[in-house]
């Protein structure tokens, strides 16, 4: 499956009380089956509002987005989002909140004992089973984090979709959860766009990163493809000549070519 | 400032630095934790028993001394103000005006003397069944304005036209229509009721966060789930504060109702001790409705907070 999602001439306009404000113009985008696409850029640079177009929370004002060949025209569980800040339901116990999504995508077709048998394998996926009668506000923000993350995986989605999802994560909590992401995604092979703007995330874990120029009306810059072999180990690649270009690559785009988003903010 | 907190995670060292001090590690200190926090209750309950009564004694002291020396003073100004005689009874008359009340609330001579006891129960009933059918219309109707903002836009105006009438205005309109003085006291207070329900239930749905609303949008979850799974339990807080505010503003209304309309209940045995003359009974009458909301509030404020702990 070579183009499985296809962006095309996408662009998106709000419009405020200032008038029209353009977010995105002219971004065409494929991503092939089994992907994993970074979309990297400064703070305000409408990566957010194209993952949202993806997930079609909202809809373009021009242009295209096509997934498996089918208009993409609103939201659906074959686009999972992991959201920025987990979006668990606080009234729900950590498998309720899985329960819920695994029932409304599989529920037509399999028994209770099933659905709750995929709803355990997907915490366990994520290694939280310990923690599957828990709520929300007593766990930790990583663990939340995963729980979202095995939220996401349990819908089997065509695309996987997340919003900065380690963001809010300390540095420590956020490696491990980039190295168990990595596995997933390799032993599912989910087609997975990520929202990030994490430099080493990026590189790390993309097959390619898109970089995006400074809003307004922001556009897709350069495309790097990462071609560093699968399985990636993040202490090897630390001194991995080629890693490190990748790394500086990325840099270079966001410090030179893009620099001037601060002096525009100040 | 975007560039400040980039730069720090391009520094492999420092992040890795900065993290030794923070979750994982309070996660596997969690256990031992755990038993200090025992440990130290051990040492506290040996310390409690170990020190005289006196201690806990001074707290209760100290949360109980305030209301009841409010309490003794007020009595002590009404004491003073009456004790020269005129037409309010003083606190002791009217303790033994209570005393003989209460040895017989529930006796029945007939359908205007009845024991206090009975009034009292026929205006919660009234209460009760008026407030039951405003929850009943009052919180659909909030969800479905919340939801709709064409709805909302439609019945606001009406609504901020209507709650600042007092509910007694409709009480001719309700005679008019039942043609009887207890339906049309209830339908009162379904009037008074019905509001705080729509208004709270209503901002409730409003303030759903969109978080809650885009996991839904993107499970496309069915209206049904929508309802039961996501807004019930996220407007559930609000939903109660409607409740309590109707609760009050009812208790306050039937009063008045029964006033006009006659019968059993509260609010005419104060009319019909004003015509007894019976002065005493009528400030027995206002602690006892005092003491009835107080209870109904309180009540409805531990049902919120057993409620919200659930759900949160």
């Amino acid at each position: 499956m070579e183009k499985f999602v296809q962006i095309e001439a996408v662009g998106q306009t709000f419009d405020t009380k200032k008038g029209k404000f353009v977010a995105l113009r002219d971004i065409d985008l494929t991503i092939k089956q089994g992907e994993f696409i970074a979309l990297i850029g400064h703070s305000g640079c409408g990566k957010s509002t194209l993952l949202n177009l993806i997930a079609g929370l909202t809809r373009p004002t021009t242009g295209v987005l096509l997934c498996d060949g089918r208009e993409i025209g609103g939201p659906g569980p074959e686009r999972a989002v992991v959201f920025q800040n987990h979006s668990l339901l606080p009234w729900l116990t950590c498998f309720e909140n899985v329960y819920l999504a695994v029932e409304r995508v599989f529920g037509a077709k399999e028994g209770k004992a099933k659905l709750k048998e995929r709803t355990a394998a997907a915490i366990s996926l994520v290694g939280l089973d310990h923690a599957s009668s828990k709520y929300p506000h007593e766990i930790s923000g990583g663990m939340k984090q995963r729980v979202g993350i095995a939220r996401a995986l349990s819908m089997e989605p065509k695309v996987l979709l997340m919003d900065e999802p380690f963001g809010a994560l300390d540095a420590l909590t956020r490696a491990k959860l980039q190295d168990e992401l990595m596995k997933i995604c390799e032993a599912t092979r989910a087609t997975t766009v990520m929202v990030t703007h994490d430099v080493d995330e990026a590189v790390l874990l993309s097959d390619r990163i898109v970089m995006m120029t400074n809003g307004p009306a922001a556009t897709i810059g350069e495309i790097l493809e990462v071609k560093l072999p699968r399985p990636r180990e993040r202490l090897t690649l630390a001194h991995d000549p080629a890693y490190i270009d990748y790394r500086a690559a990325v840099l270079e785009f966001l410090y030179e070519k893009q620099a001037h988003v601060e002096k525009m903010a100040a | 400032m975007s560039a400040m907190t980039m730069s720090g995670d391009f520094g492999l060292e420092k992040p890795v630095d900065r993290s030794t001090s923070s979750q994982p590690v309070a996660e596997v200190a969690a256990e031992p934790a755990k038993e200090k926090k025992m440990e130290k209750a051990a040492t506290l309950a040996v310390a409690e028993t170990g020190t005289p009564i006196g201690e806990k004694l001074g707290a209760f002291g100290r949360a109980i001394l305030p209301p009841v020396l409010g309490l003794v003073v007020l009595i002590g100004l009404w004491y003073v103000a009456t004790h020269k005689g005129g037409s309010i009874p003083g606190p002791v008359q009217t303790w033994d005006a209570a005393v003989a009340l209460f040895s017989d609330p529930f006796y029945r001579n007939g359908p205007n003397d009845q024991g206090i006891g009975w009034n009292v129960l026929s205006s919660l009933q009234r209460v009760g069944i008026g407030f039951g059918f405003a929850a009943l219309v009052g919180i659909p109707l909030g969800f479905i304005l919340g939801r709709s903002a064409f709805l909302s836009a439609m019945v606001n105006p009406i609504i901020s036209l209507l709650r600042p009438v007092s509910p007694l205005a409709w009480l001719p309109i309700g005679l008019l229509v039942f043609k009887k003085a207890d339906p049309a006291a209830t339908y009162t207070i379904f009037i008074c009721s019905i509001w705080p329900m729509i208004m709270n239930t209503a901002q409730g749905v409003q303030r759903v966060p969109q978080d809650y609303l885009n996991v839904a949008r993107v499970l496309a979850l069915s209206e049904w789930k929508v309802v039961t799974k996501i807004l019930f339990p996220a407007v559930l807080p609000y939903m109660l504060t409607g409740i309590r505010l109707s609760i009050g503003t009812a208790w306050l209304v039937i009063v008045a109702a029964e006033m006009l309309t006659g019968g059993v209940g509260i609010g005419f045995w104060v009319w019909d001790e004003w015509n007894n003359l019976k002065v005493e009974h009528i400030i027995i009458a206002i602690f006892v409705i005092g003491i009835v909301g107080l209870i109904l509030e309180q009540s409805l404020i531990l049902l919120a907070k057993k409620l919200t702990k659930e759900s949160s």
